[in-house]
């Protein structure tokens, strides 16, 4: 059984009139034990929204119209309201892009450490400041003592989510979701960051859901990657096959669409993939990437989005298989391409 | 437009960009001890003593963190924030010995593109009426006949002429873009200033306008400084690179050398820092 297991989720919000605006239309993932699982797309893919919902925390008016989210075998939808508050506080903890905007700022940051730790473990003034202290050694910000103290405004954007990891490790959850936990930050604070998650996940043996646009901080933290395009999985499997050997269209233009520091002094165009990410009201039959495919057929407008095993812990949504047996990618370059 | 402008224009052999020992320093204010103490707050140099050239059709890269003071070298340049020190000079005529009219053509010539173009664009405005109202204001031939003058512009930048009676908040970001940069275009500038002007794009719209940057400097010959915190991005385009830090250029190349050889300890640090794509190139073990 898979620590988490979130199973044919659908998320809907309102629209104009009655009408329904799906941003996730059916997601199956898996997050194993101790397991990284990185979700990419770009924006409006869900991904954000089917990581929100493993804490149940979609934002209001949308709602988790179907599926199931299990964690640990128990069913995290039919939770009551307690039951719910000791799930978020125990077995799961979550960062955010921006570390200021989930931080108090009338508080001093320690307290904020604290104060968790007195409500989700009991503990007493002193020893949760005792275990503050420490936390903030663990998450590698120096002279403890003295940013005990700090506010948040007094502190870097690294530092700020520095202490939201603290804060979202201090009762030892066995997932953490991350939400683009590094796009705010400098890329050389961003390698911090990624390190430390790395430490905390070999110390803890802590699972993580990591949310993210970015292809290269994904592959640097996970071992899996599920690619997400306008509300569909397209893409699963080892990080290492969906970068070297990519089975959907989708997975394989945006990667070809990613810049790359081998470029320079190489200024050609990409092959870049036209048109735009689909919006929420935009309703596309069959495969939703269709539109924007160089390979789709007339059928690929009734297919249904489905994962299809294509190798070893690999699936893909795409029957046509155009690049089936292909093998590596070579990242395609100096053609002009009309958008 | 003024006869000195048009006459240093025709002089060859100077950089179409020379930027000087620019210097901007910004006032702290003074907390309490400082004011009960009387005393001065040395001020914050935001841009320390930058020097470089950019010819024309060339495309110059600025790399640097947040808060080194790329954005405010830009909007030095064309004193949209005004220098402290140092020179600007574009085709060889210094842009802050003018005013008025001259400092007008001056930065008709210069333009600028902005990482957000839903507020560099105005809401109410059609895109057509936003294009043809540039071009109006500094009485660019063609801007007599709207309708051409528009669709001209939308098919530099690789749009359709239906995009023109539509507002800015009907189209995507990617598109939205791209009308900045014909704005840019609408006034026939000699350098485009892009700061950080793909950084809130999709990696796949992003890839689209790097696409768009280096036709319009083939296809115009426009030069570009091209600022951007992501050192990938600027590997894609530029032909030289500038590292800034602290207000300072600690470092400035051809994009391939200072890649392949970084000599400087922060541009080693960014380069290091850099997450490739490929997870069998992990700096995180």
């Amino acid at each position: 059984m898979s620590l988490l297991e979130i199973e044919s989720l659908r998320i809907e919000f309102p629209g104009e009139e009655d009408e329904q605006l799906v941003a996730v239309k059916g997601v199956d993932l898996a997050v194993e034990q101790g397991e990284v699982v990185g979700l990419v797309g770009e924006s409006g893919s869900g991904k954000s929204l089917t990581c929100r919902a493993v804490m149940r925390m979609v934002p209001e008016p949308g709602a988790i119209s179907a599926g199931q989210v299990r964690f640990d075998g128990e069913d995290v939808l039919a939770l009551g309201t307690s039951k719910l508050r000791d799930f978020r506080a125990h077995s799961v903890g979550m960062i955010y892009q921006n570390p200021f905007g989930s931080l108090n700022p009338t508080m001093r940051v320690g307290s904020q450490i604290a104060e968790t730790l007195k409500v989700n473990k009991g503990m007493k003034r002193d020893a949760a400041k005792k275990e503050a202290l420490a936390l903030l050694d663990r998450v590698g910000i120096e002279d403890p003592e003295h940013r005990y103290r700090a506010y948040p405004h007094e502190l870097s954007g690294g530092m700020c989510q520095r202490v939201m990891i603290a804060i979202s490790t201090a009762s030892s959850p066995r997932l953490m979701l991350a939400d683009e936990p590094t796009t705010a930050l400098d890329v050389t604070t961003q390698a911090q960051i990624l390190k430390l998650l790395a430490k905390m996940r070999a110390e803890e043996g802590m699972a993580m859901l990591l949310v993210s646009h970015d292809f290269g901080v994904v592959a640097q933290a996970c071992d899996r990657v599920a690619v997400m395009y306008g509300g569909h999985i397209v893409e699963t499997g080892p990080a290492e096959t969906i970068y070297h050997e990519p089975e959907h269209p989708y997975t394989r233009a945006l990667l070809n669409s990613v810049p790359e520091l081998d470029s320079a002094g190489n200024v050609q165009r990409r092959a870049a993939l036209a048109g735009h990410p689909p919006e929420l009201a935009e309703v596309i039959p069959g495969c939703v990437f269709a539109p924007r495919c160089e390979h789709a057929k007339q059928d690929c407008a009734e297919v249904a989005m489905k994962l299809e095993p294509v190798g070893p812990d690999h699936a893909s949504a795409c029957p046509v298989r155009p690049y089936a047996n292909a093998g590596a990618r070579s990242v395609d370059k100096g053609q002009r391409v009309e958008a | 437009m003024t006869e000195a402008v048009t006459e240093a224009t025709k002089s060859g052999d100077v950089h179409l960009l020379e930027v000087e020992s620019l210097v901007k320093e910004f006032g702290l204010r003074r907390g309490l001890a400082e004011r009960i103490a009387r005393k001065e707050v040395a001020p914050h140099r935001a841009v320390d003593d930058v020097s470089f050239t950019l010819d024309r059709s060339e495309i110059l890269g600025i790399a640097g963190g947040s808060g080194s003071g790329k954005t405010t070298l830009a909007r030095c340049l064309i004193r949209l924030i005004e220098p402290d020190g140092g020179s600007v000079r574009v085709d060889g005529i210094d842009i802050r010995a003018h005013k008025g009219a001259e400092l007008r053509e001056l930065r008709r010539r210069m333009q600028m593109v902005f990482q957000d173009p839903y507020a560099s664009l105005n809401p109410r405005m059609t895109i057509g009426a936003a294009l043809h109202e540039a071009g109006k204001v500094h009485n660019r031939p063609g801007s007599d006949n709207e309708q051409a003058f528009v669709s001209r512009l939308l098919g530099l930048v690789q749009l359709t002429d239906r995009i023109a009676p539509r507002k800015p908040r009907e189209l995507s970001g990617g598109q939205r873009q791209r009308v900045s940069i014909a704005r840019a275009l609408a006034v026939d500038p000699e350098l485009i200033i892009a700061d950080e002007a793909v950084s809130a794009l999709d990696v796949s719209v992003q890839a689209q306008l790097l696409n768009l940057f280096l036709d319009l400097r083939e296809e115009l010959g426009v030069a570009i400084l091209f600022i951007s915190h992501q050192l990938a991005v600027i590997a894609e385009v530029a032909d030289r690179i500038a590292v800034m830090q602290k207000g300072r250029i600690v470092e400035a190349g051809a994009t391939q050398e200072v890649f392949a050889h970084p000599k400087d300890e922060y541009t080693q640090a960014l380069l290091r820092a850099h997450p490739h794509p490929d997870p069998r190139m992990r700096f995180v073990s």
